[in-house]
C-alpha cells in the first residue's frame, strides 16, 4: 500500500497529493510518469510525476478529477492509501541527460497547458538546479485554473496566460509563444505539454518558428511497460509505443490527429462509468449512452 | 459406484456444455471426481522404465504418483509432485501434454495414453481442497537472491530455492504475481481466484517474498539489487511480453488491439466483469490474426464477450501452433477458422474504426529450415472480411528493459538474454536466467524447467562462495 501523506486542492477539480513510494522517489527523474490503482477493483491510470524528495521517498501527483476513476482518487484524503504506485517509468527528459554547461547556452520555453502544468515542473527545477533558466508559459482557462505559479516563480521566468485575460497575459499560450517571439525572445528548444490539441497547435507554429519541440504524449495506456501497445502512435514512419519509447517525443513529428483519434476508444463505456459513479443507483439512461 | 474402464481408452473428463461456456467465462475442464481419478490410475503400467517422466520437462515421478492416487493417498501423491513442480495445479491444466509425458507414455501405442495431466490437476486441486501445502525448507543459508519476475520460471525458481533455504524475494512489475498466468491465460482455462492465487501462496509459504510494482529496469537495477541491497545472486525470469505487430496500413485504426492488451484487460483487469473500471471492447465480429494458444485465448474472450469470431492464420489447420485440445474447444464454441489466410490491410471508416479487414490467400510451398510448410501470398487473391475489431496475435519478444540496463548482459540478436541450458548461468557473474527471457516465447512447463535447472545453478553458485 502507497500512502497519501498531503492532499491539496490546487484549483477546481485539480489535487495534489504527496505519496510514500520509495522506490518510485529513489530513482525517478524529470519527464517520468507513474501508474496508480485506487484499490482492487481499479483501473491501471498513468499520472506524471510532479515533484520528488528522495530522502523521504515520496512523490507528488497533481490529478485532476475527469472520469470515474479519477473521481476516485479525487476522493482520497492524506492517511488514505493506493493500493499500488508503480514506476518510475518511461524515459527521463533528454534534457536530464544533456551537459549541463552546454544547456546554458541553449534558451529553453516550456509550454504547458492545464494539468500539463504539473510535470513541466520539474523539469524547470532541475535546470535551475543546474544552473539554468527556463522561460516558461502556463496556459490556463481562467485566473481560477492556474496552478503552481508561486512555486514555478522559483525557479524559471514565468509567463502567464489565460483565455479569458482573467489573469496574466490574455489568450492561448501559442499567441503567448508568438508574442515572446516578436518581443525579441529567441529560443533553440521548446518542450510541450498538456492537451494533445494544445502540444498539436504549438507543433504548428514551432515549425513555422523553426524552433525544434519535444512533446509529451498522454495516450491510453494499461500495463505502462510496454507489453501491450496500448498507447501506440505514429511518430515520422515509426510506430511507438508511448510508455517504453516516450512519454516525449520530436512534436515535430507525431501524427497528432491520429493519436487524438485514439483517445475516443474508451469514451462510451468511460462515460457510462463516469454517469454510474455520479448518479449511482438513481442513473436510468437515457444519456444517449446507456441501452 | 466403481468406473468400468476401458485400458485402451481414458475415463473421460467431464467439461461445461460447449453452448453454455461460449457465454461465461467459468472454468471449461471440471476435472476428474475421486473416482474417475482412482478408475484413470488403473490404467497406468507403472512402468520400471517410466518413458512418461522422460518427457516431463520437470521429470516429476509420474508412475510413483499416479500409484499414490489408485491407492487413494493423495497427500502422498501431492508431495510426490511437490518435490519437482511447484505449480501442479496450473500444469495439470496448461501443459501441451501431448506433446510432453502423455506423447511418451507406452499406453499411448495401443490406445489413449492416461491422463497425467488430468491426474496431476486432480491431486494438487483435491491437495488443495484439503489444505496440504508443500514442505518448506529445514535449515536457512545466509544468502539473499532476487527473482526478477513472478511468472512460471520465477516462480518455479523461487520454490526451489526457498525449499533449499535461501532468503529469496520476487519483484513484479504488474500489481498481481503470476506473469502470463494472471495477464495472459484466460480465467476459463486457468482460474484465477481459486487456482492461480492458492497456487502463488504456496510459494510465499515456502517462505519466499514477492514485491509487487517494481519494474526492474526502472524501479531499481539488478546492479543496484546486488550492490546495495545486499543480493548474492539474481534470477531473471521476465518473459517475453513485447507484443509484434504487422506493420499494415490502417494498424493504429480504433478497434485493433495486441493480444496481451485485450487479455491483460480481460484477464488481469477483469474488464470482462461489471465490477471492473477497466474497459474493454466488445465487438460485434473479430478477427483475431494468428494461429498460437494465445491466439485462441483471445478468440475465446472475444466470443464470451459476444463477439462472432474468425481465426485467419496464414497456414492450414496441420501447422496451428496452438494445443489441439484448445483448437478443438474453440471450434465447439463456435469460432470460424479462415485458414490459408493473412491480413495485408485493415479497412477504417470515415471516423477511424475498423470496418474491415482485407485479406489475401495464401497456398503452402516447401518445407523450410525448421521443417515447416511457408506460406505463399496467391498474386489477386484478396477479400475482405467485415469486422470491427481485429486482434493481433503474432507472438512477443523479450523486453529489452532489464538487458539494456543490466551491465554485462549479454543478449542474441532476438533480443533474448544469453543463458547457459543446464544451469541458466548469464554472462554476468551472479545472474542467472531462464523461461521465455531467453527462448522467446514457449511454454509454461518449459519455462519452469528452466526456472529449475537455474535453482539448482544458483544453488551451486552460492555454495562456491561460500
Amino acid at each position: 500500500m502507497f500512502k497519501i501523506l498531503e492532499r491539496n486542492e490546487l484549483a477546481a477539480h485539480i489535487y495534489q497529493m504527496v505519496v510514500e513510494a520509495p522506490r518510485v522517489a529513489a530513482g525517478c527523474l524529470p519527464g517520468q510518469f507513474l501508474i496508480v490503482r485506487v484499490d482492487e477493483e481499479g483501473e491501471r491510470i498513468p499520472l506524471t510525476i510532479c515533484d520528488y524528495d528522495r530522502e523521504k521517498g515520496t512523490v507528488e501527483i497533481v490529478v485532476q478529477s475527469i472520469g470515474a476513476e479519477t473521481n476516485q482518487i479525487a476522493k482520497m484524503k492524506a492517511g488514505d492509501s493506493f493500493a499500488d504506485v508503480v514506476g518510475p517509468l518511461g524515459n527521463p527528459s533528454d534534457l536530464t541527460k544533456e551537459d549541463p554547461e552546454e544547456l546554458k547556452n541553449k534558451k529553453i520555453v516550456f509550454i504547458a497547458g492545464g494539468v500539463g502544468t504539473a510535470p513541466v515542473y520539474p523539469q524547470a527545477k532541475w535546470l535551475k538546479e543546474h544552473g539554468v533558466t527556463a522561460d516558461v508559459i502556463i496556459g490556463a482557462k481562467n485566473k481560477d485554473l492556474v496552478i503552481l505559479e508561486d512555486r514555478f516563480k522559483t525557479v524559471c521566468n514565468l509567463y502567464v496566460t489565460t483565455d479569458d485575460g482573467s489573469y496574466g497575459r490574455s489568450g492561448m499560450v501559442t499567441k503567448c509563444l508568438e508574442d515572446l517571439v516578436n518581443e525579441g525572445h529567441k529560443y533553440d528548444l521548446c518542450i510541450a505539454i498538456g492537451p494533445m490539441i494544445m502540444m498539436k497547435f504549438v507543433c504548428k507554429l514551432t515549425k513555422e518558428l523553426g524552433i525544434p519541440t519535444i512533446v509529451s504524449m498522454n495516450t491510453i495506456m494499461v500495463d505502462g511497460t510496454g507489453m501491450c501497445g496500448a498507447c501506440r502512435l505514429t511518430v515520422g514512419d515509426q510506430v511507438k509505443f508511448a510508455c517504453v519509447d516516450g512519454p516525449e517525443f520530436d512534436g515535430h513529428l507525431v501524427d497528432f490527429d491520429q493519436a487524438m483519434n485514439r483517445m475516443k476508444l474508451y469514451k462510451n463505456e468511460e462515460t457510462r462509468l463516469k454517469l454510474a459513479e455520479e448518479e449511482g443507483e438513481t442513473h436510468k439512461g437515457h444519456c444517449g449512452v446507456c441501452e | 459406484m466403481a468406473i468400468e474402464v476401458d485400458v485402451l481408452k481414458r475415463v473421460p473428463v467431464r467439461e461445461q456444455d460447449p453452448k453454455v461456456r461460449a457465454t461465461n467465462f467459468e472454468e471449461v475442464c471440471l476435472g476428474y471426481n475421486k473416482e474417475e481419478a482412482e478408475a484413470e490410475a488403473t490404467r497406468c503400467l507403472n512402468c520400471k522404465n517410466p518413458q512418461c517422466q522422460k518427457g516431463c520437462p520437470v521429470a516429476i515421478n509420474i508412475p510413483a504418483f499416479i500409484q499414490e492416487v489408485k491407492e487413494g493417498n493423495v497427500e502422498a501423491a501431492y508431495q510426490i509432485i511437490s518435490e519437482s513442480s511447484a505449480l501442479p495445479a496450473v500444469c495439470g491444466r496448461v501443459c501441451p501434454q501431448e506433446s510432453q509425458c502423455e506423447g511418451k507414455c507406452i499406453r499411448g501405442f495401443k490406445g489413449e495414453p492416461v491422463s497425467i495431466g488430468k491426474l496431476e490437476r486432480y491431486v494438487a486441486d483435491t491437495a488443495r481442497e484439503m489444505g496440504i501445502v508443500p514442505e518448506g525448507a529445514k535449515e536457512k543459508k545466509n544468502h539473499k537472491v532476487a527473482v526478477i519476475g513472478s511468472g512460471p520460471s520465477g516462480l518455479t525458481c523461487a520454490g526451489d530455492l526457498a525449499k533449499l533455504g535461501y532468503d529469496v524475494t520476487i519483484f513484479e512489475a504488474l500489481h498481481e504475481a503470476g506473469g502470463v498466468l494472471v495477464y495472459g491465460i484466460p480465467e476459463f482455462r486457468l482460474p484465477k481466484e481459486k487456482v492461480v492465487k492458492k497456487e502463488i501462496e504456496n510459494v510465499e509459504k515456502l517462505g519466499v517474498k514477492i514485491e509487487k510494482d517494481v519494474v526492474i529496469g526502472k524501479s531499481v537495477t539488478i546492479d543496484s539489487l546486488m550492490k546495495n541491497e545486499g543480493f548474492d545472486a539474481v534470477f531473471v525470469g521476465s518473459g517475453a511480453g513485447l507484443p509484434k505487430f504487422m506493420h499494415i496500413p490502417g494498424e493504429q485504426a480504433l478497434g485493433v488491439f495486441s493480444a496481451n492488451e485485450f487479455l491483460t484487460r480481460s484477464n488481469l483487469m477483469k474488464a470482462f466483469s461489471k465490477d471492473s473500471t477497466t474497459p474493454i471492447m466488445h465487438p460485434k465480429k473479430t478477427v483475431v490474426v494468428g494461429g498460437g494458444n494465445v491466439a485462441m485465448d483471445a478468440a475465446r474472450t472475444a466470443l464470451r464477450l459476444g463477439s462472432e469470431v474468425h481465426v485467419v492464420y496464414r497456414r492450414s489447420e496441420e501447422e496451428l501452433p496452438a494445443r489441439k485440445e484448445e483448437v478443438e474447444h474453440a471450434k465447439q464454441e463456435g469460432v470460424v477458422f479462415d485458414l490459408l489466410n493473412n491480413p495485408v490491410e485493415i479497412l477504417t471508416d470515415e471516423e477511424g474504426w475498423v470496418r474491415g479487414c482485407r485479406c489475401i490467400k495464401m497456398k503452402l510451398g516447401e518445407p523450410d529450415e525448421s521443417g515447416r510448410r511457408s506460406p505463399i501470398e496467391i498474386p489477386g487473391s484478396e477479400f475482405e472480411i467485415e469486422c470491427d475489431a481485429v486482434i493481433m496475435s503474432l507472438g512477443t519478444s523479450p523486453n529489452p528493459l532489464i538487458s539494456s540496463t543490466t551491465e554485462g548482459l549479454e543478449i542474441n540478436k532476438r533480443k533474448c538474454i544469453i543463458a547457459q541450458e543446464d544451469n541458466g548461468q548469464t554472462s554476468k557473474k551472479g545472474v542467472f536466467a531462464g523461461g521465455d527471457a531467453v527462448t522467446g516465447a514457449a511454454t509454461v512447463i518449459l519455462a519452469m524447467g528452466a526456472g529449475k535447472a537455474a535453482a539448482a545453478g544458483i544453488d551451486e553458485y552460492l555454495r562456491s562462495l561460500d
